[in-house]
């Protein structure tokens, strides 16, 4: 009986020796979580170690979401969450709702003309779109510029930034303490009445951002390459920033109805973390985002990834230095392997013990970089774990490449060691505690946790879960996954133009 | 006539509004809880190094640093790359008596961390770990401070990643303009900005760092300091018992170093195979005890700053010329940081966004920084001040870094005082001091046959040579660009 019980309590008293003030328990005593009438979740951490707080509003919506024709709309609606609402940022709403519905009109009228197949009026379509550039300038007279973010800025927001992935979207921000009722206004009435007052300024700036990130990088071409090789029926197929096309073509009306239909509070989950009190904070935070009125979520049943059944590579033939990159398909964050391929990424990856670090930089020194990692270019849906690393001078890919297969396969045929799989379990902890100590890294972590999985304390679990992984996992996992038919190879490939003499 | 009236109407309209409370004004700012921010403790061994302690008990960790004087800029220009090298061979060459691999081991078990690097002005060496661990972990992190083995097969992975580094760093456009750019604002050969080459990196063996490492590591050139879970006066009793018997060395001195900006003018270098150009708008700065200081982070706020700075409004959401463009007159703590505009537009918008970059530092003195915008800068910055004291750690990063660059201990509350004294007068006066559009050296890094217009249309161009010179020869030679 007594033995029985100290099995049972075993790996919880290793874990609680790591952590001992800082484990589930002790965040139980620290967190309110309330479900608001209209659906929206409300996640408050007591944090009173200096007068400030930080929160994460996690939309379950990403470029997943983007409609056929529409890449990008997620991460546009992102940005058009910074340009005001119905009050904020405008001299005259009326006026200025009804100009930017003019605006739609020529908008609408001009991509008619512009996407016509045949019998297309190039005069027509010039003179269309100085209409709608007209019918914009018209509509910007009653613009109040930046005062969204000017607000949070003169109120002492820190680090104000945005986010979208292929599965969700994320706001966050931190302001000192007492102006959470003003954050709470503020921010629920982003998500109640946001307008798209400077939606074609603004795509150009998200233009640009692709040009930035996507176009005028090797590795952004390289990965936008990837992914669209390495998925073919899945949505995580194609870009978050979106397509030029689409980028182009897409229209205010498309943006307000992705949010009509996602931004739904049953969708949102908000954290705040820092020098607040749940008695006195939540019916702030109800007040105000209990405000958002809720509908039925959206259906939703993206295509799923059929198996790859296929070796798939990818070439760019650039001018800029090799760089190679590989993928193989792994279930969903959900997978009861989960753990097991955090486990994996680990191993492979984490520091000068990780065995491509120890293999292809220390010992074979035929790279500069390399590693591991998982969760590419999602979590939500069936994803890739993915291996990349920069060759050194005068070495090739292919070096690079069957150094990592034979690392594969010592994963499959061999335990790892006793050490190994104890420096991954600690290192687990130590993350995890290492995480807990800022307001920002709190927020976003226990949001995310809320909201993936509807538990804030899978945060912690999880850690117990690498804890329970063993050697035969890491082996079973390895033999499941890591198979040729299952990879798909991107690689930029400078021999080719080096030696055509190109600079 | 219809139009007359309607514009009318809008004023009356405006100014009702402005005579109301919009809602967020009427929203109740209470005062913000009192908060007293806990100063870590000073102390100085004998033998000049200073300490600082700071508790932390929120976690079980402890993490702590030492910030040795010496740099990168005071290495010779035949070894340029010699004190990057020696931050990483410091740690992975290891100890006398435990290799670098030995020494990966026994603290990733522990998942606890002992790292070193090298910057422009000091080396440093840190740790972090779980508490429990300390003991262990401070031996390896003193092992390494007083008895490093430079071993030469580190050296060797080092220089082959500094190597891999050369080759690829031409590969990025926004890689270039940051460090090109840099390069025309101090001058190519100036020791903070100058580039390691094939043949630099190369030329440095075990020795060098052999001798680097006993020339600047010395106690008198230390500071140190230590945050987390501990109390400070068994903390201190520890630290004294193993750095108060260590003799004092030679203090390092501040190189004298010349800061010669390039030419005002256009800078260009082509690259083919990218739609956005990179664009850098740079001159010499100034540094933080100059007491224009304050009016210049006014300046920079209202100007360069946030979403709601003039660029940012401007440029990226007036215009939607670029997504990311910003800058302001650059301050560093001892020597002249530097201004320094940037902005990133399409190949065939990039006359048009330079332009109007212009037009915005030329409006600065027909239509100087309002009052408004000076309030709103303000406000930002200090209301957002507790953002700079609100962990411990980072009142101890602050700290130590007053005491290593000799600034006041209360910099940061001067610092307050000096924004709220700041007048638009102030901000009209250093804007006009110190940026100047005929004192800029503007560098686009893009593909020019794309350019809306020739770069040679708006002033005098040169080219910008970025070949990357070969190594100096052997079986083993990297390709060059």
């Amino acid at each position: 009986m007594n033995k029985r019980l100290l099995r049972l309590l075993t790996p919880v008293i290793v874990l609680c020796g790591l952590c001992a003030a800082q484990d589930i328990s002790s965040f139980e005593k620290r967190i309110t979580v309330k479900k608001l009438d209209n659906g929206l979740t409300v996640l408050i951490c007591e944090r009173p170690e200096a007068p400030v707080f930080a929160f994460y509003t996690h939309v379950d919506a990403g470029s997943v979401q983007d409609p056929m024709g529409q890449t990008g709309l997620a991460h546009m609606f992102e940005h058009m969450a910074f340009k005001g609402t119905d009050k904020i940022g405008t001299k005259d709403y009326p006026a200025e709702k009804a100009a930017l519905e003019k605006v739609e009109k020529a908008y609408s009228a001009y991509l008619y003309e512009r996407d016509k197949r045949v019998g297309r009026d190039e005069a027509k379509i010039k003179r269309l779109e100085a209409e709608w550039h007209a019918a914009a300038d018209a509509a910007n007279q009653y613009v109040v510029p930046g005062e969204f973010a000017e607000i949070i800025e003169r109120n002492g927001g820190e680090g104000m930034n945005a986010g979208t992935s292929d599965d969700e979207t994320s706001y966050h921000y931190s302001m000192p303490e007492n102006r959470l009722q003003l954050w709470a206004y503020l921010e629920s009435e982003r998500f109640l009445h946001p307008v798209m007052r400077e939606f074609y300024k603004e795509r150009n700036v998200v233009i640009e951002e692709r040009r930035m990130r996507t176009d005028s990088r090797p590795i952004g071409r390289l990965v936008e390459q990837f992914i669209a090789a390495s998925f073919s029926a899945h949505p995580y197929h194609r870009p978050t920033v979106g397509y030029m096309g689409d980028l182009n073509s897409f229209s205010a009306t498309d943006a307000q109805k992705f949010f009509d239909e996602y931004y739904i509070p049953s969708n949102m989950v908000v954290a705040v973390v820092g020098d607040v009190k749940a008695a006195t904070a939540m019916p702030v935070i109800e007040k105000y985002f209990g405000r958002i009125p809720s509908h039925e979520k959206p259906e939703e049943a993206p295509t799923a990834e059929p198996p790859q059944n296929s070796e798939r590579t990818v070439i760019l033939h650039e001018r800029a230095q090799p760089v190679y990159l590989e993928g193989y398909h792994r279930p969903d964050y959900l997978a009861k392997d989960d753990a097991v391929y955090d486990a994996i990424a680990d191993l492979m990856s984490e520091g000068r013990t990780s065995r491509l670090y120890r293999t292809l930089v220390r010992d074979k020194k035929i790279a500069s970089v390399a590693a591991g990692f998982t969760g590419f270019p999602g979590v939500k849906y069936p994803h890739l774990f993915a291996f990349f690393a920069f060759p050194l001078p005068g070495h090739t890919p292919q070096e690079i490449a069957d150094s990592i297969h034979s690392e594969i396969d010592r994963l499959k045929k061999e335990d790892i060691s006793d050490d190994e799989l104890k420096m991954i379990k600690t290192r687990a902890k130590a993350n995890l505690l290492r995480g807990l100590a800022d307001n920002e890294g709190l927020a976003s972590q226990l949001g995310q946790s809320q909201a993936r999985y509807g538990d804030w304390r899978e945060l912690f679990r999880n850690v117990e879960r690498i804890d329970a992984v063993t050697k035969a996992d890491i082996r079973r996992v390895a033999n499941q996954i890591f198979v040729p038919t299952n990879r798909t190879v991107g690689i930029i490939d400078n021999a080719a133009v080096v030696a055509k003499g190109g600079q | 006539m219809k139009r007359i009236l309607t514009t009318a109407l809008l004023i009356s309209l405006c100014v009702s509004l402005a005579g109301a409370q919009a809602p967020w004004q009427q929203i109740p700012i209470p005062e913000l809880h009192k908060f007293q921010p806990q100063q870590p403790k000073r102390v100085q061994l004998p033998n000049g190094m200073v300490i600082f302690l700071q508790e932390d008990h929120e976690l079980p960790l402890v993490d702590a640093v030492a910030r040795i004087r010496g740099g990168s800029r005071s290495e010779t220009a035949a070894k340029v790359g010699l004190v990057d090298l020696y931050g990483e061979v410091w740690r992975t060459g290891g100890t006398k008596i435990q290799s670098g691999d030995e020494l990966d081991d026994y603290l990733e078990v522990r998942a606890a961390k002992v790292e070193t690097d090298g910057n422009a002005d000091s080396t440093t060496i840190s740790l972090s770990c779980l508490k429990a661990d300390f003991d262990d972990v401070f031996k390896v992190f003193n092992d390494l401070l007083r008895t490093p083995e430079f071993r030469a097969d580190k050296l060797d992975i080092a220089q082959k990643e500094y190597f891999d580094n050369i080759s690829r760093r031409n590969d990025d456009a926004a890689g270039i303009a940051g460090r090109e750019a840099a390069k025309l604002a101090y001058g190519a050969s100036n020791p903070y900005v100058r580039q390691a080459e094939y043949a630099t990196v190369a030329a440095v063996t075990p020795q060098d760092l052999i001798d680097w490492h006993k020339q600047y590591v010395v106690p008198n050139n230390i500071v140190f300091g230590i945050v987390g879970d501990f109390n400070s006066a068994e903390m201190e009793a520890k630290l004294r018992q193993a750095f108060a018997s260590w003799p004092k060395g030679t203090a390092a001195k501040k190189p004298e170093i010349q800061f010669t900006s390039a030419k005002p003018g256009y800078y260009v270098i082509n690259k083919e195979d990218v739609n956005q150009s990179s664009i850098r708008m740079v001159a010499l700065g100034t540094t933080r005890d100059n007491p224009d200081y304050y009016a210049l982070e006014v300046f920079n706020e209202a100007f360069g700053g946030g979403f709601s700075s003039r660029l940012f409004r401007d440029i990226r959401s007036a215009k939607g010329l670029a997504y990311s463009v910003g800058g302001g007159v650059g301050t560093t703590f001892d020597h002249p940081g530097v201004v320094r505009l940037s902005m990133g537009t399409k190949s065939t918008s990039t006359i048009e966004a330079i332009q109007a970059l212009f037009a915005d530092i030329d409006r600065l003195s027909k239509d100087p920084i309002s009052e408004d915008e000076l309030k709103r800068a303000k406000d930002s910055i200090l209301n957002s001040f507790v953002f700079n004291f609100d962990s411990p750690d980072k009142v101890l990063r602050e700290r130590m870094a007053y005491e290593y660059y000799g600034y006041p201990a209360d910099f940061l509350e001067r610092y307050r005082v000096g924004i709220e004294k700041v007048t638009p007068a102030d901000v009209a006066r250093v804007a006009a001091k110190y940026l100047h559009k005929d004192q800029l050296a503007v560098l686009v890094v893009g593909n020019t046959a794309e350019f809306d217009k020739p770069l040679a249309s708006l002033g005098t161009v040169s080219n910008v040579d970025i070949t990357i010179p070969p190594p100096p020869g052997g079986p083993e030679a990297p390709p060059t660009k």
